[in-house]
């Protein structure tokens, strides 16, 4: 990356500050809608990160994937679950909160003291640049194989995994009525649509 | 050039970030956009190693890229588990699911 000093202190803080905030969005806002586009935006601000960190294939990847698939899972999963109920409260609920909140401000402590006590051999060589693609492609297919065929037996069972669990509940001695022209539909548990005609998306 | 300790500050901050949600929410769908933050925060480091402390071979990139095919085929499992408790139980409240709580 080419760029000036300046120029990318002032991007990374910009890119730190729209990472915190989105991802503050995402943990605290009421309405699930905002949170999951709000998470969209955490994604675009981290590839905007792997930009300033020579990575453009990563970052591009990232977008691709995180923006365009996972973002995109969850708003049609919010839209598939969207039940407008209100969330009893728990009994004493504020202990969870405040635990849980001085359980991450302890462990972010922690992290901080690691980071700043442990002497990093930062290296000094050239960055690989653009050349990281053709780096990337060489470690999958040498060094990397074994977890690279593994990541793809994965993600086919993930695949057959989530149509398996997501289907429809079939009832198995049920057999249909018209042979032919249910030849090729499973039969299925008839269902009624769980609030459909609920106006808003509070959660 | 930025200190390395930036980059690791911020993935710290929203690891924990993630974790609150994790911890505090109701909606399960919130849940599992938490458990996306974590994995982004862990990339996050990962790339700033690579780049600060090897930079010549990218092998942390290949690390970054197989974390981020899990993490889609870990997001659509999750959403399938959703989908069929919701079928199930008929709910979204995190706290509804204590079928297997002793």
């Amino acid at each position: 990356m080419t760029l000036a000093e300046g120029v990318q202190l002032v991007s990374f803080g910009l890119l730190a500050i729209m990472v915190i905030g989105t991802a503050l969005g995402v943990v605290l806002l009421p309405n699930i809608v905002y949170s999951a586009f709000l998470l969209g935006g955490v994604f675009i601000s981290i590839a905007g990160l792997y930009v300033l960190l020579n990575a453009g294939f990563v970052a591009a990847a990232q977008i691709l994937i995180y923006v365009g698939a996972v973002n995109i899972l969850i708003l049609f999963g919010i839209m598939l679950v969207n039940k407008n109920q209100p969330f009893s409260p728990v009994r004493r609920g504020w202990i969870r909160l405040l635990a849980t909140g001085g359980v991450c401000l302890g462990l972010f402590a922690l992290l901080a003291t690691v980071v700043f006590g442990t002497s990093w051999q930062i290296s000094s060589a050239v960055p690989a640049g653009d050349q990281a693609t053709v780096l990337i492609g060489i470690h999958l297919f040498t060094d990397f194989l074994l977890p690279f065929e593994l990541a793809s037996i994965l993600l086919l069972m993930a695949m057959i995994g989530a149509i398996v669990l997501a289907r429809r509940e079939f009832i198995p001695d049920e057999t249909p009525a018209d042979a032919v022209s249910d030849a090729l539909t499973l039969p299925e548990r008839p269902r009624e649509l769980v609030s459909a005609t609920g106006e808003t998306t509070e959660d | 050039m930025i200190p390395l300790e930036y980059y690791l500050l911020l993935a710290a901050a929203l690891f924990c970030i993630g974790i609150y949600g994790l911890v505090t929410s109701r909606n399960v769908i919130r849940v599992l956009m938490s458990i996306e933050l974590l994995l982004n925060a862990v990339n996050l480091n990962l790339m700033a190693f690579s780049n600060y402390l090897d930079p010549a071979t990218a092998t942390g990139q290949a690390f970054a890229v197989f974390v981020i095919s899990i993490a889609a085929a870990e997001s659509a499992v999750g959403l399938a588990i959703i989908l069929a408790i919701y079928r199930n139980r008929d709910t979204v409240d995190m706290e509804a699911f204590n079928l297997l709580k002793w």
